[in-house]
């Protein structure tokens, strides 16, 4: 058995998408956690991005991972759509999808679209600077010109454009659409048992909803801190 | 009731086809919904046009050969019936009602509203028995017994009528509701377990070479099945097929 | 006139079936490997049979006209199956069951066939529960049994109420792993249209593929036909649309003789007709009777006003209904059988006293089942058995317990709530225990031609008992034939393969290409749907329920008719080089033109009342069947001589020497 003879099954590749799922939903429960800092005490918020951008096991180990899963939950995420399309050359002249599912369950394709645009804009506004400063210009410091953590400080900067702040909050309302519907799926590919769904997808949609608008308060707090 | 119905028409497999207009009068609330197209085809063929194609047998909901996407949706707008078992009743006077075929590559059309299902027989090829020979000597069916609730939900898997409605709602058209059905069948049984690894993965990989979709959980499928074959289904064949991953039975 | 052979085995009955078995011809298995079969039809029978011949070593080929095996209308059986198990222990035997099925073939079959079912009866269970048949269990995880009419005990296996569709799964999963090891070579959306018979042998069929439109040549070295019964002769009745008698038509007209077209089922609980342009009855299981009590009222002028939709049936006081099979057969009340209570309800019809605007249908009422359940309820739960609120609302849930499936269904086709008003019942036409007649091998009268399931006569005689018809079609399918046709095959291993360019096949090809032109080129001006009713029809007023002389007489001469009618006024439009269906239905529809007048001259000629074949001459004085056995104990089989009406008769003595013939009595 090999990994590639497992994507190569539409079940296998179906499980492959849950667990990259999962990987990221428990990263960004840990992201929420860290962000939430930034609001009730800068100081924690300063050394823990501190701890993050320069334990070298956040940053070579956790990392890779993490950029892993991102690229391959989407690529896969593509793949599978283009499959499905193709599953169906002719389409339907009718088609009443809103009488037997979700409109997030037969719209993750576009929700998920959005969220890759917001990773897009989000490696520029932080990713980006952060490897350009630690491994291009070789600041590991953390420290801004007054020789204080630099990381509060970029964070406040970044959320003073609102426009840039309306974007955060539309790519995270799709986030939670897209978690309404992917949390429980997730575990339906992973074939769950009977007997633990219910709490399970309760907790899924508590989960779905809490996780962006807890972002989407941080965003909004920063912004009005200003 | 006078209705107005756009219906599909393709003269064979390899024709473009197209939605057609037929205006349809008196129709009586009472008609089930290919009597109604009885009637449609007997005005056309008295004409001198050529019928409407389209599958159906027993007509009373459980031989699984009607088909149909009525107004975008698999069997219609009633739940848990078969178009056969669809009565005008659910429509009202000057509707304009949409036909089409069952639409997925897995299923190709033969002609107008009837396409090949052969696909689902196929999988059913593949792994979809118990290996038993007809002997007579069988042990005594008496001999295991099994569990009241395993047997139910067995039985609950097996209504499956494969009419395909499942593939023809999804979006993705992906056949998994059909394949679990059967998986878990024979899952949920002793007789089944001795070949349940190697039944799954060959099931599976059928599906795959058919051409149908990836599942992506949407639940359009159940609710849409007549028999209301339970998603629980598809999460119980994903199971068995990790179960048989894992024990490297995969060739 | 050739005598009939049926091929009894000699010895005593219990022994017969083994004994036989024992002594008769084998087929090697590396032999086996050179012998095709073809098997056209995949319900119980067919599909079983099909399997088995596969598993043994044989190529088999099967055909079936759906677009799939597993669709054949088996799969449409609700109640169950019987099997002479004695898991509840309560007296059931191979031979009980042997004579509750010839009593309740009103004594018109054969006593060894019949006794050979019942003797397979148990190792259908053990065959299917090892395929995985999820048979309906008990809380202990053991199997579980029902009981259904005319029979004492327990021993109907179920799978809650589609057993047809799990019996004919497991046989579709069985052809299933011989398909995929290329044993079978399946056939689907093909029809049989005619059989080739080479030096007096059955060695091929000439096929159509249903999709193309083209005609095929498939020669084997025996040919099995599993092709069910012939009920849509009437046009409306509970069989599939697709279900025909032309595989078995055409054996006929190759000389395969047919054995008691007349002996029809007549369903008693069936939804009624609501239009002209209904197409198909359907069925409410027989189990409904137990609970239900069947009534129409007793004044005309309540009829009348029900009918204009002045008064409801809830309306209408106790003392002014008439509970007609209580009244007329206080024993057995409403659980007379089939026959019995499809009569009555004819016959309160044809008073006037129809509920529904065509005038036929009888009330069937669960208030005092609800009444009586609500009040037991009650009174276990220790509430107040007085509260009629609540007795009925406890009554409701019982009810909808044990019916809950049926009667959503009858709401969904009628738009009627059955908890509150009562269900309208009519009778239906639902099977046919006429067919190709059979030897003990299940051979017909063309050598190499076999007829199984519902397609053959054997083993039903004049009525069929509930839960029977899918024990007889998987025996005959998994445990008979396989059987019986490798003595006839022994002879055939130094055949080699049958050709298909000979004359014969020529020939066969030639007839069919013709008819099928014929049909195409035809210019009339009505459908065959047209014909089919107006068959019906006639059916159903001369040929139903009661027959006599003069109906049945004129019956003969209305058939013959509208068949030239048919042949010069029928219109099929399209080509016969492409997926038509109407080409389809135009072949069977021209033989069910045949098959009718054939039905009706063998009812006209048994002037006695026997099983589901009343005929009003044959009455006792309470207006009850009278059987004639001095006079009509025997097989009707007809060879087919040019013309249905020209068939020549040939009966085959029937001898019972375990069973004392009896009237067969209900009250």
């Amino acid at each position: 058995m090999s990994n590639t003879g497992l994507l190569k099954s539409s079940i296998g590749r179906k499980f492959a998408m849950a667990l990259s799922a999962l990987f990221l939903m428990i990263f960004l429960l840990q992201h929420l956690v860290i962000n939430l800092s930034a609001i009730f005490s800068p100081d924690t918020f300063n050394e823990l991005s501190h701890f993050m951008g320069t334990n070298p096991l956040v940053q070579f180990v956790a990392q890779p991972i993490l950029i892993f899963a991102v690229v391959f939950h989407f690529v896969m995420g593509f793949v599978l759509e283009m499959k499905n399309r193709d599953a169906r050359p002719v389409k339907y002249a009718k088609n009443n999808g809103a009488a037997n599912s979700t409109w997030m369950s037969r719209n993750m394709i576009l929700s998920g679209s959005v969220i890759l645009a917001f990773l897009a804009l989000h490696f520029i506004d932080f990713w980006i600077p952060e490897i350009n400063t630690k491994y291009i210009a070789g600041d590991m410091s953390g420290l801004n010109a007054e020789g204080g953590f630099r990381y509060y400080e970029e964070l406040l900067h970044k959320f003073h454009d609102p426009i840039r702040v309306a974007a955060y909050c539309i790519a995270f309302i799709l986030l939670a659409l897209h978690l309404l519907h992917g949390f429980s799926s997730a575990f339906q590919s992973m074939g769950q048992k009977n007997k633990y769904i219910t709490a399970l997808s309760k907790f899924g949609v508590v989960y779905s909803i809490a996780v962006p608008l807890g972002f989407v308060i941080i965003a909004l707090v920063l912004h009005l801190a200003h | 009731m006078n209705l107005k119905l756009k219906i599909w028409r393709q003269k064979n497999a390899n024709d473009k086809g197209k939605m057609v207009d037929y205006p349809i009068s008196d129709v009586s609330p009472d008609m089930s919904f290919l009597e109604m197209l009885d009637v449609l085809n007997n005005q056309l063929i008295e004409k001198g046009e050529s019928p409407v194609a389209f599958d159906h047998d027993c007509r009373e909901g459980i031989c699984g050969m009607c088909s149909l996407y009525i107004n975008g949706e698999a069997h219609g707008p009633d739940r848990g019936v078969t178009t056969c078992q669809l009565h005008m009743r659910k429509f009202k006077d000057g509707d304009t009602i949409y036909i089409e075929p069952f639409r997925a590559k897995a299923f190709p059309i033969i002609k107008d509203l009837v396409v090949d299902r052969g696909a689902f027989d196929r999988i059913q090829h593949a792994g979809g028995f118990v290996s038993v020979n007809t002997s007579g000597n069988t042990q005594d069916a008496n001999s295991i017994p099994i569990p009241k609730a395993d047997a139910d939900l067995a039985f609950d898997a097996a209504t499956c009528i494969g009419c395909g409605a499942c593939v023809a709602t999804c979006k993705n058209s992906s056949a998994m509701l059909y394949v679990s059905a059967k998986v878990s069948q024979f899952a949920l049984l002793p007789q089944g377990q001795v070949e349940a690894k190697d039944r799954v993965l060959n099931m599976v990989k059928q599906m795959d070479a058919e051409g149908f979709g990836n599942c992506t959980n949407t639940g359009a499928c159940e609710v849409e099945c007549p028999k209301g074959i339970s998603l629980d289904n598809i999460a119980r064949m994903n199971r068995e097929f990790s179960k048989a991953i894992l024990d490297g039975r995969e060739k | 006139m050739a005598t009939l052979d049926s091929k009894i085995p000699a010895g005593p009955l219990a022994d017969k079936w083994t004994n036989y078995k024992n002594n008769i011809n084998l087929v090697n298995p590396a032999n086996k490997r050179l012998i095709d079969v073809i098997v056209v039809g995949t319900g119980l029978a067919g599909g079983s049979a099909a399997a088995t011949l596969a598993e043994l070593g044989y190529n088999v080929k099967a055909f079936c006209f759906q677009d799939s095996p597993r669709r054949a209308h088996s799969i449409a059986a609700q109640g169950g199956i019987n099997a002479a198990k004695n898991y509840q222990g309560d007296g059931d035997s191979t031979f009980r069951l042997f004579y509750d099925t010839v009593k309740g073939g009103d004594y018109r079959s054969r006593e060894a066939n019949v006794y050979r079912l019942a003797e397979v009866s148990a190792n259908i269970i053990d065959q299917c529960v090892a395929q995985g048949v999820p048979f309906a269990r008990d809380y202990g995880g053991l199997l579980d049994n029902r009981s259904f009419g005319g029979v004492l005990v327990s021993r109907t296996f179920y799978a809650k109420g589609q057993t047809g569709q799990q019996l004919l799964l497991g046989a579709y999963s069985a052809m299933n792993r011989q398909i995929g090891r290329g044993k079978i070579k399946m056939y689907n959306r093909h029809e049989m249209m005619d059989i080739v018979v080479v030096d007096g042998k059955a060695r091929g069929i000439i096929a159509r593929n249903l999709v193309t439109g083209e005609i095929e040549r498939h020669s084997a070295h025996a040919v099995v036909l599993g092709t069910g019964g012939y009920g849509n002769v009437f046009f409306l009745s509970t069989n599939a649309m697709g279900s025909n008698v032309s595989a078995a038509w055409k054996a006929h007209k190759r000389g395969a003789y047919f054995a008691n077209p007349c002996f029809t089922q007549i369903h008693p609980t069936c939804i009624p007709v609501s239009g002209e342009l209904q197409a198909k009855l359907t069925l409410m299981s027989e189990s409904l009777r137990n609970d239900g009590r069947i009534w129409v009222p007793k004044k005309l002028e309540d009829v009348e006003a029900i009918r204009a939709g002045k008064l409801k049936p809830t309306q209408i006081k106790e003392e002014d209904r008439d509970y007609y099979l209580e009244r007329r057969y206080p024993a057995f009340g409403n659980l007379v059988p089939r026959d019995v209570a499809s009569r009555a309800a004819k016959e309160r019809c044809d008073a006037g006293y129809g509920v529904n605007a065509t005038g036929e249908a009888v009330y069937l009422d669960f208030a005092s089942a609800v009444t009586r359940y609500g009040k037991e309820a009650a009174h276990v739960r220790g509430l107040n058995e007085n509260d009629n609120t609540l007795v009925q609302k406890l009554g409701k849930e019982i009810i909808a317990n044990k019916y809950g499936n049926l009667f959503q269904m009858y709401e969904k086709i009628v738009d009627e709530n059955p908890y509150e008003t009562p269900m309208m019942i009519y009778p239906a036409v639902h099977y046919t225990m006429g067919g190709l007649w059979v030897d003990y091998n299940l051979m017909t009268t063309v050598p190499g031609l076999y007829a199984i399931g519902e397609a053959n006569f054997s083993d039903h005689g004049a009525n069929r008992l509930g839960a029977s018809a899918l024990m007889q079609g998987l025996a005959d399918g998994y445990f008979v034939l396989p059987y019986t046709i490798g003595d006839y095959l022994a002879s055939d291993i130094r055949t080699g393969a049958i050709p298909t360019n000979t004359p014969e096949f020529d020939a066969a090809e030639k007839e069919v290409t013709e008819r099928l032109n014929f049909f195409v080129n035809n210019n009339g001006t009505h459908s065959v749907d047209y014909f089919h009713r107006r068959l019906g029809k006639i059916m159903w007023d001369k040929c139903g329920m009661a027959r006599n002389t003069d109906g049945l007489k004129s019956a003969i001469a209305e058939i013959k008719a509208l068949r030239e009618e048919f042949w010069k006024d029928l219109k099929v439009p399209g080509s016969a080089d492409e997926y038509n269906e109407e080409l389809a239905k135009a072949g069977r529809v021209a033989d069910f033109l045949e098959l009718g007048e054939l039905f009706a001259k063998d009812a006209l000629e048994r002037n006695e009342s026997c099983g589901g074949h009343f005929r009003e001459e044959s009455q006792t004085a309470e207006g009850e069947a009278a059987r004639d056995d001095a006079n009509y104990t025997y097989v009707s089989a007809w060879e087919y001589t040019g013309l249905p009406s020209e068939a020549n008769l040939h009966k085959e003595e029937l001898v019972y020497e375990n069973i004392e013939l009896k009237t067969r009595s209900y009250k």
